[in-house]
């Protein structure tokens, strides 16, 4: 029995090694093959110019800078209505209230909604129902905002990121003490100026970090902004909300699947996706140390 | 005799279905200091904070009774607790200075409170805290985070942030149970300058501090006031035996 019990352990020991093992070595792989397929291409040329030749040569440049605007405009929707939606989950709803519970419910299964739908979503919603319904009553039927474009693109990204933001500020919300909004109340603070100078300077740290986790994640994902915003090729920047873009993510998928020559193009989707790669792991690092410090804090 | 300044007149209060003050009443004098005991869980804290109503925060509190203030029922619906609460001052067991400076923790309260002059801030931000007697320390570095002082420096920083609203009344909940002798001793001594400008209610575990500092003293258990009167009295000469047992420590 003895015995039986020890090679039971063993195994298990085993098991466990060679999961931890199995994980690394994918990571390691993968970040070797990307790093060896995409180093030669990598030069601050690639990263600074346009693409040439049918996509086969030249830069990322319009991808980058399309990555960057949408993100942008990403995080100006999301991270002040998503800190207003942790500000009445953690403040102002009562924990069994039935409304706050349906906040919940909903900031959860948003958070487990595919990103196709997203996409989908954004398509029905912002470009055939608010697009349309732009162009009808301010255009006369003009055709203008009833097709993809950044806005519509980063709007559908923003609703994706929300339930990062709303969960990493409410978290720390709740962890601003409850001694501190007691001392600004009994200093004669109505709620919301509690809220305003007391719990929100205290959770700054938080909505940084949901900030930056949202940006990590927004540049990644290619589904949503698939029929929202995103181009195969532009010759130009763009230049206005209404302008499509290019996107680092939509590169790739383009450039693996739709290019007229894969092969030719396989360095760049290599330095592509290097690049990319960085961005968010730049990103998600930078959250992991402002959350260790808000930790610290604490 | 002296006109009451706080009248308390049987204050009940239930957190749910628990009964945790029975029938509290008392008149509490002006300009003096007067000290709430009693053990754990008897209701003195609870009873301090329903003078600024700071349980309505609690979900579930039930509160029946009367507590006047210069003759004017706070408990009654018309009274603006936001503008109640900048009368009544209060300062907590725990420091708890903003994670701000030394001289932003003062100026909260008067800046919530409209004044922008940065003139009339400093003024006040320096009468308050030497009021505290905390300026001669903090004095040459005011724009230093408050979390850098010692526990009794903030917790004196607290109560300038606290006299710096200009409260006719200041509630103490156990202002001195986490700090050392020195620092206890210096708040001590505090509040015994401050009871010349204020109305001073201080919940304390410390018999000694309540001999020490109050002049009034309210013995509470399972939420009832067994016996309140001169602090003098009190300890030498208490008339209930549960008065006394406690006070001599036979429990508590």
């Amino acid at each position: 029995m003895k015995k039986l019990n020890r090679l039971t352990g063993g195994i298990m020991v085993g098991a466990t090694a060679f999961s931890v093992v199995l994980i690394i070595a994918i990571i390691i792989v993968i970040l070797i093959v990307i790093i060896v397929g995409g180093k030669h291409q990598m030069s601050w040329k690639f990263l600074s110019t346009f693409p040439e030749d049918g996509m086969t040569k030249g830069g990322i440049f319009p991808a980058l800078f399309g990555t960057a605007l949408m993100v942008i405009i990403m995080s100006v929707a999301a991270v002040p209505f998503g800190t207003i939606t942790a500000i009445y989950l953690t403040e102002y709803a009562k924990a069994n209230s039935i409304l706050a519970k349906m906040v919940g419910f909903a900031v959860k299964t948003l958070a487990m909604v595919p990103s196709i739908i997203f996409g989908l979503f954004g398509l029905g919603f912002f470009i055939k129902f608010v697009g349309n319904g732009m162009d009808h009553v301010f255009l006369g039927g003009q055709l203008k905002w009833a097709q993809p474009n950044i806005l519509w693109a980063s709007m559908t990204m923003a609703l994706l990121t929300l339930p990062v933001v709303i969960v990493s500020v409410e978290e720390s919300m709740k962890a601003v003490p409850r001694e501190l909004r007691e001392a600004s109340l009994a200093l004669g603070a109505t709620k919301w100026q509690t809220i305003l100078k007391v719990v929100l300077p205290g959770a700054r740290s938080g909505i940084l970090t949901g900030t930056i986790l949202a940006i990590s994640l927004g540049a990644g994902e290619v589904a949503p902004i698939l029929f929202t915003g995103a181009a195969y090729y532009l010759a130009t920047l763009p230049t206005s909300v209404s302008d499509q873009f290019m996107s680092l993510g939509y590169h790739i998928y383009i450039m693996s699947t739709q290019s007229t020559n894969v092969d030719q193009t396989l360095p760049i989707q290599f330095a592509t996706t290097l690049v990319l790669l960085m961005l968010t792991f730049i990103l998600n690092f930078t959250a992991v140390i402002i959350r260790a410090r808000l930790r610290r804090a604490h | 005799m002296k006109e009451g300044k706080i009248k308390v007149k049987n204050i009940t209060l239930y957190y749910g279905k628990k009964m945790a003050l029975n029938s509290v009443s008392m008149d509490i004098l002006s300009k003096q200091v007067t000290a709430l005991i009693g053990p754990s869980g008897c209701g003195k804290s609870t009873f301090l904070r329903s003078l600024n109503r700071m349980n309505d925060l609690i979900p579930g509190v039930r509160i029946t009774g009367e507590i006047l203030i210069d003759d004017f029922n706070i408990y009654d619906k018309q009274v603006d607790v936001v503008n109640l609460r900048k009368k009544i001052g209060m300062v907590f067991q725990k420091s708890n200075p903003f994670a701000k400076s030394i001289f932003e923790n003062v100026a909260y309260g008067p800046k919530i409170n409209g004044i922008r002059d940065h003139k009339q801030l400093k003024e006040i931000v320096e009468t308050s805290l030497k009021r505290a007697a905390i300026w001669d320390e903090v004095k040459d570095r005011l724009h230093d985070s408050a979390l850098g002082l010692s526990g009794g420096q903030q917790q004196r920083l607290c109560i300038a942030r606290t006299l710096a609203v200009n409260p006719e009344i200041i509630l103490m909940d156990e202002p001195a149970s986490a700090l050392d002798p020195i620092s206890t001793s210096k708040i001590e001594e505090l509040i015994f300058h401050l009871k010349e400008l204020y109305t001073i209610i201080i919940v304390t575990h410390n018999m000694q501090q309540a001999a020490r500092v109050s002049d009034y003293t309210g013995f509470f258990y399972i939420g009832e006031l067994i016996e309140f009167g001169k602090t003098k009295k009190i300890f030498t000469n208490p008339e209930k035996k549960q008065t006394e047992d406690y006070i001599t420590g036979r429990f508590g």
